[in-house]
């Protein structure tokens, strides 16, 4: 059997949201990953931040690549249209469908290997075009789907499962992203729901390019000692510079915790994102500084996690390209189509 | 004294040029102002992948019968590039004109003695009128035009009119430009044999044709068919489709209202990522293309595969340009038909349209974009450098402002609603086309996931076999069904009864309509048959069955379209041979009527051995 549908059980007393839908509502078919794959938990997450910031599913595009963790997509918002692309080039193919209906809402999923190697370059400059999306990268360090290779993030130093050393410089992909010019930028842990739902609500909400690398443990081939992408490894190094929550335009907003130690930030969509930073130093509005923390905390084996940088006001692709506000993929003959008296007038310029 | 070439509207001539020297709008000017008595012309740029310093040449072809293909040779060279000298003075047909430079006059050794010699120093006119050696060098070229002017005896009010034309709104520029070209004519007119026995005199041949580059043309094609998004990456030589695509759409789809635009272009970061946009817009509903050349496809095939497999309509334009790899790049070929064809890995098949000029540039490529939608799948226009980075005159372009687009199987909200079971690769009009529904059409219904994995019916992943079959199967369906939309070969029938056939396609078109004149003239009848699309309908596949012999004219090395046609068509290879030109020039009647001569010669000998061996029995 290639294909497992979720049996549609609705408990009387789940609870549902503003939507009227309960959380049911945003799962996809069973997961086909090794049981206790970090990826799974991101998939979980998903669907608890799209239920809570009560997404209509069926306007979320998912777009993935090739690899264990672009096959996910299939395991949350099956009322979603879905695209499991090429592998590498997720990036173009969201970039396309964005150019097309600006107003649907772009999830990208990727692996590590998908876009920290053969990827890169989509990646990159899916960042620096400042495309409208929350781009997931579950990253694992190893290419799971072909069985445990190193993939580009896996820190140098760093162990295989067969006791190979990796000799090669990982790829910080939060820094990368962070120098192209993402503007919500994020790294968290697939261990920690409680810290990677708020950071993908704030992500799904922000207008531009949002990105977020969560550490995923593959239990299959990278959970062992030695490896710095294992549950126990991410558990033990793991540095939080805030803890979020994320409150959208239709709740009011109210103040929970101690001024001085909260940071409001209002997004383009309305939507606050309220920070309680954990390292008092921490500034999540400043790109040079969240890129120096990064680096300097990894030099001391730490992973830094949280809203590393947050531009509230970014602009995105359509607004450089200029284009109408109605979606590309709505626009008919009279808006396209110049018509023969045109073409006329074109006729007699080339005589 | 050498006998001279005399001809009235009927010959080429030559310019050698050093690129980057300002000489291509000069050029054009000479062309146009031609075009504008009412002679056809057909020019042609043959340049160098270089920016500056290396050799060009623009060649026009003048032709009151209206042939539009290179001829082969020239009949006045205007040599303008001491580095070229030798190759250019060579070319010269018997009794020609060398024009050059005789500032610094050349030895009597450097000449031809069957060759009219005309000399003006042009340098030294210009060094004496202009102090800027910008202007004394894009000046000269003016001058030269002025002096041909007078040596073709042309109609100089037509040359002054287009000067006009082309500095409108810039009258600084238009004085000293009209002083430029009164100089060179009255030099001409004072010291060289005016006029020469080649002349252009008024006609009325042209009528209302234009006089349009290809690239431009396609891109254009591009707006009326109502591409909204375009992603490419440079490559020559596609990058003016691109280019003009933004220039058109700049004036033509500007919202009115707010000055926004009804497109969006993005110039991609490689060939990987510009198919990749293009798949991801039209999968998401908007129509969109991408342009690059052989380069790029190998770049985009991983795609295309997905594209074929998944199902998602793609445009494609491909300016083929010679290869393999770097090849030529500035140089014109048709030598990207089987790796079009088939791209990718797996068993794919892709619709090819191959335009002839650039009016059914304009026409395939937005008839491309309802093709792709209604077919689902990859198209590819398959133009090449000689169409697209010329300018070639061809009736007007034109449109049925009744025409609506075609957006192919697409479920609406409404459609949905209505109900029945939606299974995204169901057959349910047996014609292998499936329906589709956009992304957000619908809360609960019509949503589905697209792969390039193996998938059933309903769009679910799965890996069996019978399920893997049926999917292959129901795209072969859809590519015979896709037959009946390509637009049909056309049909040259000779007046006498033929024994043999030939089939030729895109750019070769003009040379094959001339060739094909003239052989029968020469009493050899041929029956032509001009490809327009891929898959094949039955009519090319009987057609290459009719004959005694078939020959395929193209212009590549291995016979791409040959093969294709014996591939697809299962036809005895014995009986399809074809006609090679690969130079990356593009190809002459000359060439091909010589070609065609000799090939039935051979037929006609009787074969000495199979008589000899009779004989010994
Ligand atoms: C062009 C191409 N090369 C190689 C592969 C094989 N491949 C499939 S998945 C994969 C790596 C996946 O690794 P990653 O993106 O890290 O995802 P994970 O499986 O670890 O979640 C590779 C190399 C492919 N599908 N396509
Ligand atoms: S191989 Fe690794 S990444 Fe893939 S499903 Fe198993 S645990 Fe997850």
């Amino acid at each position: 059997m290639t294909y497992l549908a979720k049996p549609k059980l609705h408990h009387p007393d789940l609870p549902a949201n503003s939507l009227g839908f309960t959380r049911r509502d945003y799962e996809g078919t069973i997961s086909t990953l090794c049981a206790g794959c970090g990826h799974d938990s991101i998939s979980a997450a998903i669907v608890q931040a799209c239920w809570e910031l009560a997404i209509e599913p069926h306007r979320v595009a998912k777009l993935s690549g090739i690899g264990c963790s672009s096959k996910t997509p299939t395991y949350f918002l099956d009322k979603s249209h879905g695209f499991n692309s090429v592998h590498g080039r997720m990036p173009s193919v969201l970039t396309g469908a964005n150019l097309a209906n600006r107003h649907l809402i772009y999830l990208g999923v990727s692996g590590d290997g998908d876009s920290a190697s053969i990827g890169l370059g989509q990646f990159a400059h899916s960042m620096r075009r400042g495309v409208n999306m929350t781009y997931i990268v579950e990253n694992n360090g190893v290419y799971g789907l072909t069985k445990g290779q190193f993939s580009a993030t896996a820190d140098r130093g760093s162990k295989s499962k067969r006791g190979a050393v990796n000799s090669e410089e990982g790829i910080d992909l939060v820094c990368l992203a962070l120098q192209l010019g993402a503007t919500y930028v994020a790294r968290s842990f697939s261990g920690d729901k409680a810290q990677l739902v708020p950071l993908i609500k704030g992500a799904l909400s922000h207008h531009g390019a949002a990105f977020i690398d969560v550490i995923s443990p593959c239990v299959a081939f990278n959970n062992h000692e030695g490896s710095t992408r294992s549950y126990d490894y991410v558990r033990h190094h793991n540095e939080a510079v805030n803890a979020l929550d994320v409150i959208t335009v239709h709740r009011e907003i109210t103040t929970a915790y101690e001024p001085g130690t909260l940071q409001e930030v209002r997004q383009h969509d309305g939507s606050v994102i309220r920070l309680r930073k954990l390292d008092g130093d921490y500034d999540s509005s400043s790109r040079i500084s969240a890129m120096s923390h990064v680096q300097t905390r990894y030099a001391k084996g730490e992973i830094v996690t949280g809203l590393l940088y947050i531009e509230p006001d970014a602009e995105d692709l359509h607004a450089s390209l200029g284009t109408v506000d109605r979606p590309l993929n709505e626009l008919g003959e009279p808006e396209l189509c110049p018509g023969s008296a045109a073409l006329a007038k074109f006729n007699a310029s080339l005589r | 004294m050498p006998m001279k070439l005399e001809a009235v509207n009927d010959f080429v001539i030559k310019f050698a040029n050093v690129n980057g020297s300002g000489s291509a709008s000069a050029n054009t000017l000479f062309a146009k102002a031609i075009m504008r008595m009412g002679v056809p012309v057909s020019p042609r740029n043959i340049f160098p992948s270089n920016i500056q310093g290396l050799p060009t040449w623009y060649e026009v072809r003048v032709s009151e019968a209206g042939w539009l293909g290179r001829r082969g040779g020239a009949d006045l060279m205007v040599a303008m590039n001491p580095q070229t000298w030798e190759k250019d003075v060579v070319e010269i047909e018997p009794g020609g004109y060398l024009f050059y430079d005789s500032t610094k006059p050349l030895h009597t050794d450097k000449f031809r003695s069957d060759v009219t010699v005309l000399a003006m120093p042009l340098t030294e006119i210009c060094n004496a009128t202009y102090s800027d050696p910008r202007q004394r060098q894009l000046f000269k070229n003016i001058i030269y035009v002025g002096a041909l002017a007078a040596l073709l005896d042309m109609d100089i009010a037509e040359v002054e009119k287009l000067v006009a034309e082309q500095y409108k709104g810039k009258e600084k520029l238009l004085e000293p430009n009209l002083k430029a070209l009164h100089l060179g004519r009255d030099y001409a007119l004072a010291h060289l044999p005016c006029p020469l026995g080649i002349t252009v005199k008024r006609s009325d041949k042209v009528g209302d044709k234009v006089f349009l580059e290809g690239n431009s043309a396609t891109a254009l094609g591009a707006v009326y068919g109502g591409a909204t998004v375009c992603a490419w990456y440079p490559i020559t030589p596609s990058s003016s489709v691109a280019e003009a695509f933004a220039r058109h759409c700049r004036k033509f789809r500007t919202d009115a209202a707010t000055g926004k635009n009804n497109f969006a272009i993005v110039q991609a970061e490689d060939e990987l990522a510009s198919i990749g946009m293009v798949i991801g817009a039209a999968w998401n509903g908007a129509r969109a293309f991408t342009c690059t050349s052989g380069p790029g496809v190998s770049l985009m095939t991983e795609f295309i595969g997905l594209a074929y497999f998944a199902e998602i309509p793609s445009v494609i334009v491909n300016v083929q340009r010679a290869g393999p790899s770097t090849g030529m790049p500035t140089r014109t070929q048709q030598a990207d038909i089987l790796s079009c064809a088939y791209a990718s890995h797996g068993d794919t098949r892709h619709v090819l349209l191959f335009p002839a000029d650039p009016k059914e540039a304009f026409e395939m490529t937005a008839d491309a974009l309802d093709l792709a939608d209604r077919l689902q799948t990859p198209v590819f226009v398959m133009t090449d450098l000689d169409i697209g980075m010329n300018e070639r005159l061809c009736d007007p372009l034109e449109w049925d402002d009744s025409r609506t687009y075609d957006r192919g199987k697409v479920l609406t909200h409404d459609d949905l609603e209505s109900g029945k079971r939606f299974g995204r690769y169901l057959d349910v009009d047996d014609d292998g086309i499936t329906y589709r529904t956009y992304p957000g059409t619908h809360p609960k219904r019509g949503s589905f996931f697209t792969r390039g994995t193996s998938r059933d019916r309903y769009a679910r992943y799965t890996e069996e076999g019978s399920a893997y079959v049926d999917n292959m199967q129901r795209l072969l369906r859809k590519f015979e069904t896709a037959k009946q939309y390509v637009p049909a070969p056309v049909l040259h029938e000779s007046p006498t009864p033929a024994r043999h056939g030939v089939i030729y396609y895109g750019s070769t078109a003009c040379a094959m309509e001339e060739a094909l004149a003239d052989l029968e003239l020469e009493g050899v009848p041929l029956d032509a048959l001009r490809v327009r699309a891929f898959p094949f309908q039955d009519s090319v596949i009987d057609f290459a069955k009719a004959y005694d012999h078939v020959f395929v004219v193209e212009q590549n090395r291995d016979g791409q379209l040959r093969t294709l046609l014996i591939n697809e068509g299962v036809l005895d290879p014995a009986q399809i041979s074809s006609i090679a030109h690969y130079d990356g020039t593009p190809i002459t009647a000359r060439f091909i009527r010589s070609e065609i001569e000799e090939r039935l010669a051979a037929f006609n000998v009787r074969p000495l051995r199979r008589s000899a061996a009779a004989g010994e029995r």
